[in-house]
């Protein structure tokens, strides 16, 4: 962890360790993303990588009982620090979730503008804008642009995931979380989300929690391991998934466990 | 025992069980049945004794002096309508804030005690609740009237509208709520604008009911609005009721009168009736939250 690697680095976690009541969910885990890649976090169910991605938009701290400590250094800011409000950090931290989960009773086009509509953006023409470019962006627009009036709820399962992702690009985060964003959907779903994320990752940096080992190999730059709350190895993903360094990362990418 | 003797024995269970089977079967018709006399006598008996007093003068004339023929119950059909109006102002607003409480912040001790508190307060007798309002309305305000009439009722429907809000809200997933908060949205503004936004029509059932339950009421509206011959117009002063003038009307010693309050039963009977298949319609129409 050298100090130019600390400058370039978008998203700085040292040291960040989760709670849920007593179960320690994350052990002092540091790692650094570098802007515009994706970094997958794979590992076995109950590993932490979940609660881990959760605590990177302080959305970890909403679960009653959950709490995290540590520090998370976005844009110069550690977002742990006691003067910060969460609700600013997570408009530049956009996450998309395992579910897709359109908000109920508002069409298409009031979901993707639902954030800029609620922090107060009211000009009709700049949500018009927003939301084009947003669904454009989701890999979306063609298909609901003479629907946009629509419920969010009647596209199918696939094009809700793409358009919790335009809602959530419609902001203009700098970082992206997934939280294993393609593990309700059925394979072409997946690989339009996974095509989606390459061209993402010119914009965003992406992280991305994933039980699909297949798909980590596909899609990421980087890898985290986690195993019961521990990093267990990060690195470029070719060499993590070729000459791991540790042996609990070969055992795991083989399948030997988990 | 082989497997030949083995099938007859199965085949004659098998017969067995058959029977008992439609005997059950027809024993709970008759239970479903006897559950739905009560309702269907008390509604025919009403239609029965009332739909010839139904007529246009009903709805549009004043109650004519005893001795005088025709006369309608119009001031007190207005009068329900502004007491439940009334109502409703007061309590809607205040029972969906508590249900939205006790579903959003509703899990610590404060919360039990509020949910308890909501449902003793179901369970008061709604006689006790004219009382409390006569001493905290009617006696500070030097009479009767229809503002403590609609107190009254809004007290009934708080804890309705409450419980109802509170199941209702609860159907949002969690995840809905993490959706917003992960936009950055503030909890407060998640909470009003998008999980409220998709319990709009359960909530709306929820109110229909607690309004249904109150145009009957008359117990609390005896101690609080009283009653009234005349036109009523603004809420300071005594207002007629279709339950308190029924219940006038029917201990009364006059034929022409007993006619009329039957009258007046069938049509706070079709309006009660009317409200609750409305709600029912309102929440098939789906935007409640739930996927």
């Amino acid at each position: 962890m050298t100090a130019q690697n600390s400058n370039s680095a978008v998203l700085q976690i040292r040291q960040l360790d989760a709670w849920f009541g007593q179960h320690h969910a994350v052990h002092g885990v540091s790692l650094e993303i570098e802007p515009k890649t994706v970094t997958a976090i794979i590992g076995p169910s109950g590993c932490g990588k979940s609660t881990f991605i959760r605590c990177l938009n302080r959305l970890h701290e909403e679960v009653p009982s959950a709490r995290a400590s540590g520090q998370v250094w976005l844009e110069n800011q550690d977002i742990y620090a006691s003067d910060v409000d969460p609700v600013r950090i997570r408009r530049k931290i956009g996450m998309v979730f395992q579910k897709p989960n359109p908000f109920p009773a508002m069409s298409i086009f009031d979901n993707v503008a639902a954030g800029l509509k609620l922090s107060g953006i009211r000009r009709r023409s700049v949500l018009r804008e927003v939301v084009e470019r947003s669904l454009r962006n989701a890999a979306l627009w063609e298909e609901v642009k003479d629907k946009l009036t629509a419920p969010g709820t009647s596209l199918s399962g696939g094009q809700q995931q793409r358009l919790c992702i335009a809602r959530a690009l419609a902001v203009q985060p700098p970082v992206l979380l997934m939280d294993e964003p393609t593990s309700a959907l059925d394979p072409i779903s997946t690989a339009k989300i996974e095509e989606l994320i390459q061209e993402l990752k010119r914009e965003v940096t992406i992280v991305i929690v994933t039980h699909n080992m297949q798909q980590a190999a596909r899609i990421s730059d980087k890898t985290a391991f986690f195993l019961m709350g521990d990093l267990v190895e990060f690195g470029d993903t070719s060499t993590v998934f070729t000459v791991p360094k540790e042996e609990r990362t070969e055992r795991y990418i083989t399948g030997k466990f988990g | 025992m082989n497997s030949v003797q083995l099938h007859e024995y199965m085949s004659r269970t098998h017969q067995r069980r058959k029977w008992v089977d439609r005997w059950m079967s027809g024993l709970l018709f008759l239970a479903a049945l006897a559950a739905l006399v009560p309702l269907f006598s008390v509604l025919g008996y009403v239609i029965w004794n009332g739909a010839g007093y139904l007529n246009w003068d009903f709805f549009s004339k004043l109650p004519k002096p005893v001795g005088e023929n025709g006369g309608g119950m119009a001031n007190a059909l207005a009068g329900t309508c502004t007491l439940v109006a009334t109502a409703s102002l007061i309590g809607v607003p205040w029972g969906v804030a508590a249900g939205v409480f006790l579903s959003e912040y509703g899990d610590g001790k404060l919360g039990t005690i509020v949910r308890f508190a909501t449902d003793m307060l179901a369970s008061v007798p709604s006689i006790v609740i004219g009382l409390f309002v006569y001493t905290l309305v009617v006696v500070p305000m030097g009479g009767f009237s229809a503002m403590a009439g609609g107190v009254a009722l809004a007290i009934i429907m708080i804890p309705i509208v409450a419980r109802s809000t509170e199941e209702i809200v609860r159907l949002v997933p969690v995840h809905i709520r993490e959706a917003g908060l992960a936009l950055g949205v503030s909890r407060w503004k998640v909470i009003l604008r998008i999980v409220l936004r998709g319990c709009v029509s359960g909530i709306t059932t929820g109110v229909m009911l607690a309004v249904a339950r109150v145009a009957g009421e008359t117990a609390p509206l005896l101690l609080t609005s009283l009653n009234n011959q005349y036109w009523n117009l603004g809420i300071t002063g005594p207002i007629a009721s279709l339950p308190v003038q029924i219940y006038s009307y029917a201990i009364s010693p006059f034929d022409e009168w007993h006619g009329l309050a039957w009258a007046g039963a069938l049509l706070l009977v079709l309006m009660v009736f009317v409200v609750n298949v409305l709600a029912r319609l309102v929440f098939g129409t789906g935007g409640s939250g739930r996927d």
